[in-house]
C-alpha cells in the first residue's frame, strides 16, 4: 500500500500504451503508425523511469536515453523515405 | 523528504494523465494532422512532468548516483527532439498528399505554395 499512486500512474501509462497500439493497428496511412510508435516509445520511456525508480537502479536511465535516440532517429528516417526516397 | 515525495507522486499522477488524454486524441482525432499534433504536443507535456515527478520521489538517492542529472539528460532531451519529429512528420504527411479533414477551413501551406513564396519545394 506505499506506492499505490505509482501503481495507479502504471495503470494510466498500460492504457496508453493499449491505446497506441490500437491506433497502430488501425492507422490508415503509414503517418499514423509512425506516430502511434512515437506516442508509445515517450510512454514506454515514463515506465522505464518508473521502473527504475521501483527497483532503486539509477542505471535504467541510460536504457531509456539510449531507446529515446534510437526512436528518434527511426522516426527521422521513415518521414525522409516516405518524403523523397531514400 | 515525506512532502517531496508528494509533491513527486502528484508530478507523476499529472503527466500520466496527460500522456492518456494524448493517447484518447490519438484514437479520436478525424486527421492525420490533428493526430500529429496531439500525439506529440501532449505525449512531451506528460513526459516532461512524470519525469520531473520521478525525479523528485527518489529524493533518497540523490546523493549516491547521478539521479537528478540523468533526468535532467532526459528532459533537454524529449524538450529537443519531440517538437522535431512532430514537424519533419506533418512534412511528409502533406508530401504524401494525405487530404485534410472536412471541417478543416484554414490551409496556410497550400496558400503559400500557391504564391510561391516558399524557399525551398516541399515535395520532391
Amino acid at each position: 500500500m506505499n506506492n499505490i499512486i505509482i501503481y495507479i500512474a502504471l495503470v494510466l501509462l498500460m492504457l496508453t500504451l493499449l491505446a497506441g497500439l490500437i491506433r497502430f493497428v488501425k492507422g490508415p496511412s503509414i503517418v499514423d503508425r509512425v506516430v502511434a510508435f512515437d506516442s508509445m516509445t515517450v510512454t514506454s520511456l515514463v515506465v522505464i523511469g518508473v521502473i527504475a525508480y521501483l527497483s532503486n537502479r539509477a542505471i535504467y536511465f541510460d536504457v531509456a536515453v539510449v531507446y529515446g535516440l534510437l526512436s528518434f532517429l527511426g522516426v527521422i528516417i521513415v518521414a525522409k523515405y516516405i518524403q523523397r526516397g531514400l | 523528504m515525506t512532502y517531496i515525495k508528494i509533491v513527486g507522486e502528484i508530478f507523476l499522477l499529472m503527466g500520466s494523465f496527460s500522456l492518456f488524454v494524448a493517447a484518447i486524441g490519438l484514437l479520436r482525432m478525424p486527421d492525420v494532422y490533428n493526430r500529429v499534433q496531439t500525439g506529440t504536443k501532449a505525449s512531451t507535456l506528460g513526459a516532461i512532468m512524470s519525469f520531473v515527478g520521478i525525479g523528485l520521489l527518489a529524493v533518497d538517492h540523490w546523493d549516491e548516483s547521478n539521479w537528478i542529472g540523468r533526468v535532467i539528460v532526459l528532459i533537454i532531451f524529449i524538450i529537443l527532439t519531440n517538437p522535431v519529429s512532430s514537424h519533419v512528420l506533418m512534412r511528409a504527411a502533406y508530401a504524401m498528399k494525405i487530404p485534410l479533414s472536412d471541417i478543416t477551413t484554414v490551409d496556410k501551406l497550400k496558400e503559400d505554395i500557391d504564391n510561391k513564396v516558399l524557399e525551398e519545394p516541399i515535395d520532391e
